[in-house]
């Protein structure tokens, strides 16, 4: 479904990495870890389409696609290391916004059951503001879950998560795999997969 | 935002058509409920106008003839400084907050995303800029048609202000710190036909030569930069997330 031959990456004119491939089936997960600076990031901005590489191709279901490719930015769910929620805004507000944003349709009763889910559902009326780093973070898992896009690329998700958050990112990406989805994590946390549908990737090794 | 229904991706995909006009929704409803929640920060802009426009007077003899002379190309420039004060933020908190990046992926065309985040600028700016000039222009004795002239002039040039200003403001987005000062730099000298043209269009009625020409170079102008600075402001957006 998604797949990677010989990518290169390149910050600045620091070559990062070089010759990276794999290839994920449906209701498979690709696990990224590596030190600092080894280009984890670089390398899931290529696959959300933020970036090109400097060498090699993505095919996304068989087809090459190119970065802001209409294909992966209808298919693919991208959580970097930004909230891209607004402070000005309440909880349900920023859902509503970023679920809009991506072009899926906006239910009430939707979002606020995503919202209950990762207990925010008390706190859905304060500005983005005052929530902790966590609760902000629970706030991108809620648009994940309402987004159901076939492909998640999530840098370093579980970051300011307590137990219960890693838990819940845990379920999100269980159920997403069970799904047909495919995953690319850059994280340390094992999250409970299941190691036969787990394809690890270490940089910089 | 619930009351606009958003069309699936599905039909967000199609010609365009669809998906950009509900991108440009999407934009100018969030920019507008977000300019809404920090209204001091509009009204600041705008005093900042009235203030400008309202010291010139103050510093020359007040002599009618001299006033009427100046009158519009002060509004002018202050309208010009107003529309720069408020766009290093055009593209700037988005970037910092990583809602840029949700912009640049979102399945509505960015171009359209960008032409409705400057839409909503010039309503939170340009239009009040230009519904205030008759208020302003009394100061100034200016007679009744050269202040319609000023307001028309307006109306068709501070939208070319926010167009020209959201490339620069997109193309200033990687710089850390200096981007306010380097955005002016780069914009003020594109706004210069503009401002020959809207002072242009008052002075010559005021010879009586009417303002057609001045007023149609104008409107010339906004369709160029309608069609020319969406484009232009992605692409920078682009190159900025890279």
């Amino acid at each position: 479904m998604l797949e990677a031959h010989d990518l290169a990456g390149r910050r600045g004119h620091a070559d990062l990495f070089a010759g990276v491939g794999f290839r994920l089936a449906a209701g498979e997960a690709l696990v990224v870890t590596g030190p600092n600076g080894t280009g984890k990031t670089t390398l899931l901005r290529m696959l959300a389409g933020l970036s090109a590489p400097a060498a090699g191709e993505i095919r996304l279901n068989g087809n090459k696609v190119a970065p802001y490719s209409q294909e992966l930015r209808s298919s693919v769910a991208y959580a970097g290391h930004l909230p891209a929620l607004k402070d000005e805004l309440t909880a349900e507000e920023n859902l509503s916004s970023l679920v809009q944003l991506a072009g899926a349709p906006v239910a009430v009763p939707e979002l606020r059951a995503a919202l209950d889910a990762v207990a925010l559902g008390r706190r859905r009326n304060l500005p983005a503001r005052v929530l902790s780093a966590g609760q902000r973070r629970r706030i991108g898992l809620a648009r994940l879950a309402v987004l159901r896009r076939p492909v998640l690329v999530l840098d370093e998700p579980a970051t300011a998560l307590d137990a219960a958050g890693i838990d819940l990112l845990a379920k999100l990406v269980h159920e997403h795999l069970d799904r047909g989805g495919v995953a690319v994590l850059a994280t340390h946390q094992s999250l409970g997969l299941e190691p036969e549908r787990v394809r690890s990737l270490v940089l910089g090794g | 935002m619930a009351a606009t229904a958003p069309p699936g991706v599905e039909a967000a995909f199609g010609a365009g058509g669809d998906g950009a006009l509900a991108g440009l929704r999407w934009a100018v409803a969030r920019d507008l409920r977000l300019a809404m929640r920090s209204r001091a920060e509009l009204g600041v802009q705008l005093l900042f106008y009235v203030i400008v426009v309202a010291l010139f007077p103050l510093s020359m003899t007040p002599e009618r003839n001299l006033l009427a002379t100046m009158g519009p190309g002060v509004l002018w420039v202050a309208a010009l400084l107003a529309s720069l004060l408020s766009l290093p933020r055009l593209f700037a908190t988005d970037h910092a907050d990583g809602t840029l990046e949700q912009i640049a992926l979102s399945p509505y065309p960015l171009e359209a995303l960008i032409a409705g985040k400057v839409l909503a600028h010039w309503l939170t700016t340009g239009l009040p800029v230009a519904l205030l000039a008759p208020l302003l222009a009394l100061q100034y004795y200016l007679d009744g048609e050269s202040v319609g002239v000023l307001v028309a002039g307006l109306l068709l040039g501070t939208p070319i202000l926010s167009l020209l200003g959201a490339v620069g403001a997109a193309l200033t987005l990687g710089l850390r710190g200096g981007g306010g000062s380097l955005l002016a730099l780069l914009i003020l000298p594109l706004y210069v036909p503009v401002l020959i043209f809207g002072a242009g269009a008052v002075d010559s009625v005021r010879a009586g030569l009417g303002a057609t020409a001045n007023l149609s170079l104008l409107g010339a102008g906004l369709a160029l930069a309608l069609v020319g600075t969406p484009f232009a402001a992605a692409a920078a957006v682009r190159i900025a997330l890279d």
